[in-house]
């Protein structure tokens, strides 16, 4: 936009950018490898199995979470009833919950063996499985529900705003020509808000793909846990690459439609928005109806998971509460600090150089490096380990030319492997982030900034900086939570011995005692809270 | 513009400034003294930890010992050359071949490991020894069914039919079992067995092997495929000592061949950077001390000859166990995975 940055900014973009998707790249070319015959062996008998439950979970994800966010996201964005503006952030608590200890708790609950299922048993007299019938909860049904559970505030999110930002005049004239409010809803509302759907639902199918734990955990396999066992299991690393690759085939295709659905949504939006008086006041049944479903939500969805996990972690805190726990939180802490730093000042980077550079083709590097966020995590872990295991292999080469003591493994035996992922991973998270904040800045300041001659490198730190402080402070943040969560990348790329509480926690889920790890559990809930209380105060401030 | 109570500057300014602090201390977190002893072990931590500071005592050598459930042999593969593991743990005689095929481990000359440890259990060129055995049990509820003199091929037949819980075939304690199988009765044969299993499971594979004798326990089932040692482990533990309690430990194939039995071992990294104390420690896992800690903490049968199983092992009686050399299982470990991909097993 503006003249004056050299080449060697936009070089400097490229540069990042090509190290982030160095791993995508590795992938592929791995791919190309030859199995052994392992690959083919997967064709012939399970991987057709392993294809249609992925695709048959991320369906029914979506729609779940379709069918359970979007009444919620109308009720609150467009009605009016008991307790609405406690709900309007309350509903997005779910989204600190893991998928896995969800799906845990209600295990636990719902099993043969569990309370709910005792009790039915005590009531009717039944004695045996096969007096019966009752749902098993592992299944792949059961996962969808799961993960619709936590899932769906992505998509009550992307709703509620497209609902709240539809214009007030189209539904002054719905209302004039005598539109009763169901039909205001099916006609104008719910039409209107495609676009924002479809992007939810790309971002829910996302997660989905990437879930590691809660599929294991359930026993279900999809793509996601065969990469794992067939590059763990099966010991080739080539047909994990060729199951990522198609995983990756399906998921960018699904990037492609979200990027289609957003482009076509910023024809709308540029009109009145909804005031306070346009929303239907819902009295007596109809807003107890209302209340009583948000309410059940976040129940279901948070509450009681995170009810049960504290009990537990209280049963067992004498035995949680130690050294290792503090090693554990410390990990996980220290990484996602790290992490959020780095992509911070990556995503800065490239973003500035975007703004300011005359050349075009400059947004490229931002572009590719939002790749990163759709490969799902265990994928992720074999494009980073092959060039890594490779860069080691080379430093250690040119130590022994000159006979000295390599330094060993420089990079896959440290926490650099795993940084380096997440980095990979959650950089598209503050990319987006301060791209917003971006837009908000005028460019005449940039113009200004120029016209009294700054360089661009004081355009950056002293007037974009500090213009940029909240979203640069969003982004991190974001990143931070993630980085806490993220689960297949850190079981498969940590150096040996390490372990962060996600990891602590899985391995006592998948242990069946989530009850001596509720406390770490804990902890992760607890800090994926903190950018909700963020998040609410802008959503105060909007409305 | 600036309100009260909002993210201000110099907050930002401090925070930056922490976070490169950190990025920079990066480099820090990951070192250990060059002499000291690297453990990659697939045991679990409270079973090997109170052993290896048992060595660190006796010899002054310090030990870092790192779990991982999965993948050791992978990346010991990988790491190639440049890998810091001395000594490979493994809980079961799979992963042990593993690592010798994919020619990870080397041999070790050690008249100490050959006196304390029976031929049958390590192997002809020294590349891998055994340390513990545990029998492949059946258990049947104690209500429901009482005790069973019945062999692993009965779990096919249709008196069976939705009584049988199990873990997921595809872990290797029952990779190891539909090798025997394999084994003893060839391919085709161990198919048609492992479909009738398969129509007689209450559910589908799941969980670990404590639970499915839960799962008897809470009636789900009537029988359930455990290592003998989970009987112990359970029996010591407060609050699964009443699933133990539910059901009987059976012996298999006591009629015939003898109960299927498999092996938690170690071996030597073929590129151990401090062989010789990898081997010293090595001998103290096959010495007394070692021996008796894993029979008492861990339930397990020691190999080696003169040391007693604990008191709790040995109220279950004497059994028959099966002859079949153990590299036999080796050769037959593919094919097993094949064919449980084949039945779609735990699908």
């Amino acid at each position: 936009m503006i003249l004056g940055l050299t080449r060697s900014w936009s070089l400097a973009g490229y540069a990042i950018a090509v190290i982030l998707i160095l791993p995508l790249f590795a992938l592929l070319v791995q791919a190309t490898f030859p199995d052994e015959a392992v690959f083919s062996h997967l064709i012939d008998t399970v991987l057709p199995t392993y294809i249609s439950n992925s695709l048959l979970l991320m369906l029914q994800v979506c729609l779940g979470s379709l069918v359970i966010a979007v009444p919620a996201a109308w009720l609150v964005a467009r009605c009016d009833f008991p307790a609405r503006r406690y709900f309007q952030w309350a509903l997005l608590l779910p989204l600190a919950m893991p998928a896995y200890i969800v799906a845990y708790v209600y295990t636990d609950m719902l099993d043969y063996a569990g309370p709910v299922q005792r009790m039915l048993r005590q009531v009717f007299g039944w004695t045996s499985p096969q007096d019966y019938y009752f749902p098993d909860i592992r299944t792949l049904t059961g996962a969808a529900i799961m993960l619709s559970l936590v899932l769906f505030p992505y998509i009550y999110l992307l709703a509620r705003t497209a609902f709240m930002e539809q214009s007030s005049s189209l539904l002054h004239a719905s209302r004039i020509m005598g539109c009763s409010p169901w039909q205001s809803f099916w006609r104008l509302g719910l039409p209107m808000a495609r676009p924002a759907l479809a992007v939810g639902m790309a971002l829910v199918a996302m997660e989905t793909a990437a879930d590691f734990a809660t599929v294991s955990y359930f026993a279900v396999p999809t793509l996601t846990t065969a990469v794992y066992d067939t590059w763990l299991g099966y010991g080739s690393l080539s047909a994990a690459a060729k199951l990522s690759a198609i995983m990756l085939l399906v998921i960018f295709a699904m990037v492609g439609f979200e990027r289609f659905a957003r482009r076509k949504q910023e024809l709308f939006q540029k009109q009145s928005r909804l005031t306070e008086s346009d929303r239907y006041h819902l009295k007596g049944v109809k807003a107890w109806v209302s209340f009583s479903y948000c309410s059940l939500l976040i129940v279901l969805a948070f509450l009681l998971p995170f009810m049960v996990l504290a009990g537990y972690a209280i049963d067992y805190f004498d035995e949680s509460w130690n050294s290792r726990f503090w090693q554990y939180s410390f990990n996980s802490l220290y990484i996602a600090a790290v992490v959020s730093f780095i992509c911070v000042v990556l995503a800065l980077l490239m973003m500035f150089i975007r703004r300011v550079s005359p050349r075009k083709s400059d947004i490229l590097p931002s572009r590719l490096s939002s790749t990163g966020y759709a490969i799902p995590g265990t994928v992720l872990a074999i494009g980073v380990l092959v060039p890594l295991t490779y860069l080691d292999f080379a430093i250690n080469d040119v130590y022994d030319y000159f006979d000295a003591r390599g330094p060993g493994l420089l990079f896959t035996g440290s926490v650099f492997a795993l940084i380096f992922a997440f980095c990979v991973r959650f950089v598209a998270i503050s990319i987006g982030s301060i791209e917003n904040s971006y837009k908000r800045i005028s460019p005449s300041l940039d113009m200004a900034s120029i016209t009294m001659g700054q360089k661009p490198r004081q355009l950056l730190w002293r007037v974009h900086l500090p213009l940029l402080r909240k979203g640069i402070f969003a982004g991190a943040l974001l990143v931070f939570i993630e980085s806490m969560k993220e689960l297949p990348a850190a079981l498969l790329l940590r150096p040996i011995g390490f372990e962060n509480l996600a990891t602590h926690v899985f391995q006592f889920v998948s242990d069946e005692q989530l009850e001596h790890g509720a406390l770490a559990a804990i902890v992760i809930v607890i800090v994926g809270l903190i950018p909700l209380i963020y998040l609410n105060r802008s959503l105060e401030q909007e409305s | 513009m600036q309100r009260q109570g909002e993210f201000g500057m110099k907050s930002f300014k401090s925070l930056a400034l922490l976070g490169l602090a950190t990025v920079s201390s990066m480099g820090s977190m990951t070192a250990t003294a060059a002499e000291d002893l690297t453990v990659y072990s697939y045991r679990q931590a409270f079973l090997v930890e109170p052993i290896l500071e048992k060595f660190t005592q006796d010899t002054g050598i310090n030990v870092n010992v790192v779990f991982a459930k999965d993948g050791i042999a992978e990346r010991i593969a990988r790491e190639g050359r440049l890998s810091p593991a001395d000594v490979v743990l493994t809980s079961d005689f799979s992963r042990l071949m593993e690592l010798v095929e994919k020619d990870l481990v080397v041999d070790v000359n050690s008249d100490t490991l050959n006196n304390n440890i029976p031929e049958q259990y390590r192997s002809p060129e020294n590349d891998w020894y055994a340390l513990t055995m545990r029998v492949r049990n059946v258990y049947s509820s104690k209500d429901r069914v009482g005790k069973l003199d019945l062999s692993y091929e009965d779990l096919a037949s249709e008196e069976y039919r939705g009584k049988i819980c199990t873990r997921s075939f595809k872990h290797p304690y029952n990779i190891a079992l539909v090798a025997s199988m394999i084994a003893h009765h060839g391919e085709a044969e161990t198919k048609t067995w492992l479909e009738g299993v398969k129509a007689n499971l209450a559910r589908k594979p799941q969980g670990n092997d404590r639970a499915q004798v839960k799962a008897v326990k809470e009636g789900l089932c009537d029988i359930a495929i455990g290592n003998s040692y989970y009987f112990g482990k359970m029996m010591s533990d407060p609050k699964q000592k009443s699933w133990a309690e539910a059901v009987y430990i059976n012996f298999p194939n006591q009629q015939n061949r003898g109960s299927h039995i498999n092996v938690s071992g170690m071996a030597l990294a073929k590129f151990a950077p401090n062989k010789d104390n990898a081997i010293k420690l090595m001998e103290f896992l096959s010495s007394d001390v070692a021996q008796k800690s894993y029979a008492e903490v861990n339930m397990e049968y020691p190999v080696k000859a003169d040391v007693k199983p604990s008191e709790m092992v040995a109220s279950w009686g004497d059994f028959k166990a099966d002859s079949l050399p153990i590299f036999k299982l080796a050769e037959n470990h593919q094919a097993a995975v094949k064919l449980l991909d084949e039945v779609k097993f735990d699908l």
